[in-house]
């Protein structure tokens, strides 16, 4: 089985999707002939032509305006948003038009399509090319979000994506597009949407984190060994809608629980867990949850990004402070 | 010479046929028979009446805000009129008229401004999108559903309805560019009835048409008179056939006037003199073609009021019925946000039920 980082992944997942089911298209800046800025949809339009692998005029909201329109007409279209930053244009077509179009016709008119964003920080970008706008999706009635944490669970999760039957915005942690390499099957397999995965099993505390922030508490579960502290970590997957009972499950068993995620931290989904845990496992709780985040500012340009993102030592630090609550 | 050769934008002429006094420009002919002209005027006709009743039903506090149609009847019965099965209609928000002609009943209609989203539901086989109340963003979706039928090879035509307060967005210039690009099967009508609710056409753009637009994207423009039925018909018609043979989209700028507010919640007396209007009333839609028709002995004050008539006892019968249709489930307002209710639709779902 072939190792495959995770832009080989997904570009694994978009081509065999395409050679299966010919309403898929992929459209999007610089897709076609330069196979994306990060080479994810690479080799795609010579495999399956100008017209399935599509360059397009620069503008955002174009791609996805139109991308609803081919979705009405049962294509299935994948679009690219090159980068995190550029997604805002087109919160209006997402809010007004791509999430309520099933509801406002009563289901008479749908939209499964699914919208690829890389998003988050850690590579040294320019500026607005290292956001995490993922809550204000998650707060966006009839869209999922799904966020892949690994190569293989990336193809998967992608793969389930543009079967679903409702439109996917698919966030991918750039990050992490390199620097994890794992066995990826070739051929069909999907990983369910709204389903949370067990990364590890532990016994003192719960870890909930998603994208990239899951390598990082993979890291820090590590060195918490050392401390014999036993750390559970669920990569939720999928941030809209979430994986409730999985994370009830968790707290009931450890009873404390950090929650890591790289977006601003006011009323970001780590409040969301918060409450739902609050909600539903309040009685279980041996310590108040905490939260690892990114600040409420802009993302910081490259020589003081290491402030914003979240990083082993500062999950350490809130992981031995639960537990000493 | 083509049409849009004849009447490029540059060259600064408007496309008239019917002229207000209901006689025929020189050497230009109707686009269709005199019955077609009786049918489509009755259309016409009725959808005033049913735009007149929506108002009287808004005043009585037994609909929602409304956006009222009249003065545009011809914009939308003669572009909507070309349109076949298959076809696929955008609307902003007051296109009753490209509504009914594509054969949504209006007790569709009259539930979707009393606040039921059934009103918004399609009856299968007829592609009319639900409104788009933000302004000009839809374009965008006629657009891509053109251009997937161009890819599957099918030989529609997607219409788009909107005002001239739309082309000032950014998703007007981007679906004009992505139709121009791609040349998709698209009609883009701009029904540029003078006013985006209080500011004036002219405040809207420097351009000095709507229709010269069109030249930016690579594709033909023209404008008519909005107010001609024969004239929005015939170009429609053209920029159908155009569509319909793979040779890309085309903007139409119908120049009308909005007689009445922009919707029920709105004053034109803050931003518009009765002076204006007065100007304006020569110009109706309707006023020319019973002029003609009446020239040609096929209209008279009896069958008027014959058809007005029968046209208000339908309407009549339809607000019955639609104000019949039960306030919607508690399970409505959840179960079609998407495909399967999700874990905390249901537990919200729930949640209203025992609260109720």
């Amino acid at each position: 089985m072939a190792k495959l980082n995770m832009v080989e992944a997904i570009n694994l997942a978009l081509r065999e999707e395409m050679g299966k089911d010919n309403r898929v298209v992929v459209l999007g800046e610089d897709v076609g002939r330069e196979g994306g800025v990060f080479r994810v949809t690479d080799g795609l339009q010579e495999k399956f032509g100008t017209d399935r692998v599509v360059d397009t005029p620069l503008a955002e909201s174009g791609i996805v305006g139109t991308a609803l329109g081919m979705a009405l007409y049962g294509f299935r279209p994948v679009a690219e948003i090159q980068f995190d930053g550029f997604l805002y244009p087109c919160l209006d077509q997402i809010t007004n038009h791509i999430g309520r179009m099933r509801n406002r016709s009563r289901g008479r008119f749908i939209c499964p399509l699914v919208i690829r964003v890389p998003y988050g920080g850690g590579i040294h970008a320019p500026e607005h090319h290292s956001e995490s706008p993922e809550a204000i999706l998650a707060h966006t009635p009839g869209i999922k979000v799904v966020i892949p944490s690994t190569p293989y669970e990336a193809k998967g999760l992608l793969l389930a994506s543009i079967r679903e039957p409702d439109p996917v915005l698919f966030l991918e942690p750039k990050r992490i597009y390199r620097a994890i390499r794992e066995e990826v099957p070739e051929g069909d397999y999907t990983i369910p949407i709204g389903k949370a995965r067990m990364v590890q099993e532990g016994k003192d505390i719960t870890i909930v984190a998603w994208g990239a922030m899951v390598r990082e508490a993979l890291n820090a579960a590590e060195e918490l060994k050392g401390d014999k502290i036993d750390v559970e970590i669920i990569d939720l997957r999928t941030i809209s809608p979430i994986d409730v009972d999985a994370i009830v499950n968790s707290i009931r068993k450890t009873g404390r629980g950090v929650i890591v995620h790289e977006a601003p931290k006011t009323c970001g989904l780590g409040a969301e867990i918060i409450a739902l845990i609050n909600e539903k496992a309040f009685f279980s709780l041996q310590a108040p949850i905490d939260r690892v985040t990114g600040f409420d500012i802009p993302v910081p340009l490259l020589k003081s990004e290491h402030y914003y993102l979240p990083n082993l030592k500062r999950i350490v630090t809130a992981v031995k402070k639960v537990m000493n609550f | 010479m083509s049409l849009f050769e004849d009447y490029h934008p540059l060259k600064g002429k408007m496309f008239q046929i019917l002229k207000p006094e209901g006689t025929l420009q020189r050497n230009l002919h109707p686009p269709f028979s005199d019955q077609d002209t009786f049918n489509l005027y009755q259309k016409m006709l009725f959808i005033r009446l049913a735009d007149q009743r929506a108002l009287m039903l808004q005043r009585q506090g037994r609909m929602g805000t409304y956006a009222p149609i009249w003065g545009q009847e011809a914009c939308q019965v003669g572009s909507a009129s070309v349109l076949q099965k298959g076809d696929w209609v955008f609307p902003a928000f007051r296109e009753l008229g490209a509504a009914l002609m594509m054969g949504i009943p209006l007790k569709t209609v009259f539930l979707y401004w009393m606040g039921n989203e059934e009103g918004s539901r399609a009856p299968e086989g007829i592609n009319v999108l639900p409104v788009s109340i933000p302004v000009g963003t839809h374009p965008l979706h006629a657009v891509g559903v053109g251009w997937a039928a161009k890819l599957k090879g099918d030989p529609i035509v997607t219409m788009a309805y909107f005002g001239d307060g739309a082309t000032s967005k950014g998703d007007f210039h981007e679906a004009m560019n992505f139709a121009g690009v791609f040349k998709t099967p698209t009609i883009f009508f701009c029904q540029n009835n003078q006013f985006a609710i209080s500011v004036p056409r002219k405040i809207q753009t420097a351009s000095q048409t709507i229709a010269q637009k069109a030249i930016a994207y690579g594709m033909d423009g023209i404008q008519v008179d909005g107010n001609d039925l024969f004239a929005v018909f015939a170009a429609t018609k053209e920029a159908a056939e155009k569509a319909r043979t793979g040779r890309g989209s085309t903007l139409i700028e119908g120049v009308t006037y909005r007689f009445g507010p922009h919707t029920t919640a709105d004053d034109p007396t803050k931003y518009r003199k009765d002076e204006e209007i007065e100007t304006w009333k020569p110009l109706d839609p309707m006023v020319r073609l019973k002029l003609y028709l009446e020239e040609k002995g096929l209209w008279n004050d009896e069958i008027e009021q014959r058809l007005t008539e029968e046209a208000q006892k339908e309407i009549d019968q339809v607000v019955k019925d639609a104000e019949a249709v039960p306030v919607p489930e508690v399970e409505d307002i959840f179960k079609y946000v998407y495909a399967e209710m999700t874990p905390q639709l249901k537990e919200q779902m729930e949640y209203l039920k025992g609260s109720l």
